[in-house]
């Protein structure tokens, strides 16, 4: 055991970084106390001759601040000279990029690499996946899409707000959707729903269920704050939505689309938890006389469990209409954990669609008359109503 | 001006798109004579047109339309930015003063069948709170409180009231979507013509153009067809602006919509772009009209669609962006097998230097 090679482990309370090896010039400076002489340390550690990393080191603290100055300098004996500046100059100061993580890898690894990934995202046939997805890029990059009037773009919206709409549906919200043969597979229909949750994610969940389960894009009816807000009148146009105006209303039933409505609007969106599947006032009745015009059926909708997604306990009126908007919410987690509190909490959802109620019976000038359109609206809204207290009876628990 | 009947006198011909259509429209068969008027000789060919030297905004053209017997008046000077006139206050008097003198004008001469006006889209504004669809019978959300859509809605107003007073006399007004093409200065050519496109932060308008040659014949339409009225004239389609820059292949810039605003002043001053403040709003919240009477009353039908008058325009614009199209491009055709057809989905593909016929065999 004599001749057995001894490793040092750590580095005896002196400072360095646990190699054994004697401590580079740069820790040596920052360790408190006078640094002893080379020579004397390099026979202590046992080492038979200055390696090269001693070597370097030296020449970079001589590099690095060009004199020797501060408390070094001035408390410190003459250092002894090196005894290998020499090949130091031969061999020159490792840099980084010598060792750069990309330079050894050859180029077939890399080809490699590619097919492999690609194959990985999608699938045994990727070129042509491949093909096909670069293709659809470069579409979006050269604009080379169509949009509707409206502006519309039924691409990004199926493969980006659905898709990403979709598994929030699905896991998240656990949407359970009945009566979805009551929207008709054909022609224009008024689907109109209640609304609440602080924030129209009601809309959205709304718009992902009916496009899974029939085909058919909901248009929705926004606000016009919807259309003045930066990004999100953007997005909105793309997803298909429009003003919620008569004019517009009429235009798309008669287009032949699926148009979604919230006739309860801010009122019902932005009412206290205490109030929840308690519906407003269905605003003035002007979609139910944008129906009777167009001859279009009501699907009337009611959408349970989004009334617990940020339940709404107070709200800052004066700031809100600084900021010009309807009601700023503060719930139980918003503002307390500030964007965690964006988070909505995880409610079981359940969406009936009821029976449609035709309006092509009546005749002409049936949306001219008040008391008619007061009628259905008011059917629309009683029919709501039942539904959201039927499946309140039937939902287990807010979360399941 | 081959053996026809109509008079026509055209004014605004000192500027591009007036001279051309008076030229246009000279050569009509049952046009004889075009007289153009305008403050400043026009300065391209004028072709068989006459011209005359007269400021619509005193009472010679009165004489004018008077001596030579005029039947159709077309209305178009009427200018969206001060340009050359200097001032908001001159283009104010040039386009409402000078159209009440041409109206009062109009309104005494007994030989008169046919006002036909060229107007503008702006009429309808851009606000959140628009429909996406105008109607003619549509009014502004915001009443324009200054500037082109004020002066137009004037314009408009005085043209209505002369319709109420001569009955007799077809009053036709032309609602021109943004004119566009590779001839056209205006506001919103210059404005696609920078390098760099500024853009108005988190909004994407909907926009709608007409090209330069629609606008030629649909007022020539206008002046031969029986059509009174007012009617929206639009390409078909829209464009939204993130995707008409990107066919451009120039790089956007999103700013705040006053930065928008203070880059188009410093670029007015400094003459590089006409910018208009109603543009802003514009390009803000965009707008879209509806062309169903162009087509059922007035019968006409634009050649152009929205999307390829922005292409005739484009073709003329050298690309300054588009890298990462071009990249993608090039990865594209270095993939082993790219199959052809079956690679889009059944979507048209108008740019596809990805496919080769080898593909094809391999497919």
């Amino acid at each position: 055991m004599g001749d057995a090679e001894i490793i040092p482990i750590g580095t005896r309370g002196r400072p360095g970084r646990g190699t054994g090896r004697p401590p580079s010039s740069a820790a040596r400076q920052l360790a408190p106390g006078k640094p002893r002489p080379r020579a004397a340390r390099a026979g202590q550690d046992g080492t038979a001759a200055p390696d090269a990393t001693e070597a370097t080191d030296a020449t970079e603290a001589t590099d690095a601040t060009g004199e020797p100055t501060g408390e070094a300098a001035a408390g410190a004996p003459a250092p002894e000279p090196g005894p290998a500046p020499a090949p130091a100059v031969e061999r020159g100061p490792v840099t980084t990029t010598d060792r750069g993580p990309l330079a050894g890898i050859p180029a077939a690894d890399w080809l490699a690499a590619f097919q492999h990934a690609s194959r990985e995202l999608f699938g045994e046939q990727w070129e042509p996946q491949l093909a096909r997805f670069l293709a659809f890029l470069r579409r979006r990059l050269t604009g080379e899409y169509d949009i509707d009037e409206y502006g519309f773009d039924r691409e990004v919206t199926e493969r980006f707000f659905m898709a990403a709409l979709r598994p929030i549906a699905r896991t998240w919200f656990r949407i359970e959707v009945r009566g979805a043969e009551n929207i008709p597979a054909t022609g224009g229909a008024l689907v109109v729903s209640n609304h609440s949750g602080t924030i129209p994610i009601d809309g959205l969940m709304t718009m992902t269920s009916v496009h899974d389960h029939t085909g058919r894009f909901l248009r929705p009816l926004g606000a016009d704050l919807v259309f003045r807000l930066p990004v999100v009148s953007s997005m909105a146009r793309r997803s298909g939505a429009t003003l919620a105006c008569g004019e517009d209303a009429e235009r798309m039933l008669r287009g032949g689309e699926l148009v979604g409505v919230w006739p309860e609007g801010f009122k019902g969106i932005g009412k206290p938890y205490s109030e929840r599947y308690k519906l407003q006032r269905f605003g003035r009745g002007g979609f139910v006389a944008s129906a009777l015009r167009t001859g279009v059926p009501i699907v009337p909708l009611a959408v349970v469990g989004a009334e617990e997604i940020y339940p709404l306990v107070g709200n800052v009126p004066s700031l809100a209409r600084l900021l010009g908007v309807p009601y700023l919410p503060i719930t139980p987690f918003f503002p307390l954990l500030g964007p965690l509190g964006l988070v909505p909490l995880p409610s079981k959802w359940l969406l009936e669609f009821g029976e449609p109620v035709r309006t092509d019976a009546y005749d002409d000038g049936a949306a001219e008359d008040p008391m008619l359109v007061f009628n259905v609206t008011d059917q629309v809204r009683e029919t709501i109503q039942q539904t959201l207290y039927s499946l309140l009876v039937q939902r287990e628990s807010v979360f399941r | 001006m081959a053996g026809g009947h109509r008079i026509v006198l055209v004014t605004g011909v000192s500027r591009d798109l007036g001279r051309r259509f008076a030229r246009s429209v000279a050569s009509d068969p049952e046009v004889r004579r075009v007289i153009g008027v305008d403050v400043v000789p026009p300065r391209g060919d004028m072709g068989d047109v006459s011209f005359v030297r007269a400021d619509i905004r005193n009472p010679v053209i009165a004489k004018v339309i008077a001596k030579e017997d005029v039947d159709t008046v077309v209305h178009m000077s009427v200018i969206a930015t001060p340009g050359a006139t200097g001032s908001r206050g001159a283009m104010k008097e040039l386009n409402v003063i000078g159209t009440m003198q041409l109206l009062a004008a109009c309104q005494q001469a007994p030989g008169l069948r046919s006002l036909v006006v060229k107007s503008t889209t702006t009429v309808y504004g851009a606000s959140s709170r628009d429909p996406a669809m105008f109607t003619e019978d549509m009014e502004p959300r915001r009443a324009p409180r200054a500037g082109y859509a004020k002066d137009v809605a004037e314009i408009e107003s005085y043209v209505r009231g002369f319709a109420r007073r001569r009955p007799d006399v077809r009053v036709t007004t032309i609602r021109a979507a943004n004119v566009l093409g590779p001839h056209v200065v205006s506001p919103i050519t210059s404005y696609f013509r920078l390098p760099v496109v500024p853009t108005v932060v988190g909004h994407d308008p909907r926009l709608q153009f007409l090209h330069e040659d629609d606008l030629v014949s649909v007022l020539r339409h206008a002046v031969v067809t029986d059509a009174a009225g007012t009617f929206n004239v639009a390409g078909d389609g829209v464009l939204m602006l993130s995707q008409a820059v990107r066919r451009l292949r120039r790089p956007s810039l999103p700013m705040p919509a006053s930065a928008v605003g203070r880059v188009g002043s410093v670029l007015r001053s400094a003459r590089v772009a006409d910018f208009s403040p109603e543009q802003i709003g514009f390009l803000t919240y965009g707008r879209g009209v509806d062309t169903t009477r162009m087509r059922a009353v007035l019968g006409f039908e634009p050649a152009f669609t929205t999307a390829e008058a922005f292409a005739d325009l484009a073709a003329v614009l050298p690309p300054t962006g588009g890298y990462a199209e071009r990249a993608l491009g090039r990865l594209a055709r270095a993939l082993p097998s790219s199959p052809e057809g079956a690679a889009d989905g059944g979507l048209p593909r108008r740019t596809a230097p990805g496919t080769s016929p080898s593909g094809a065999r391999h497919g």
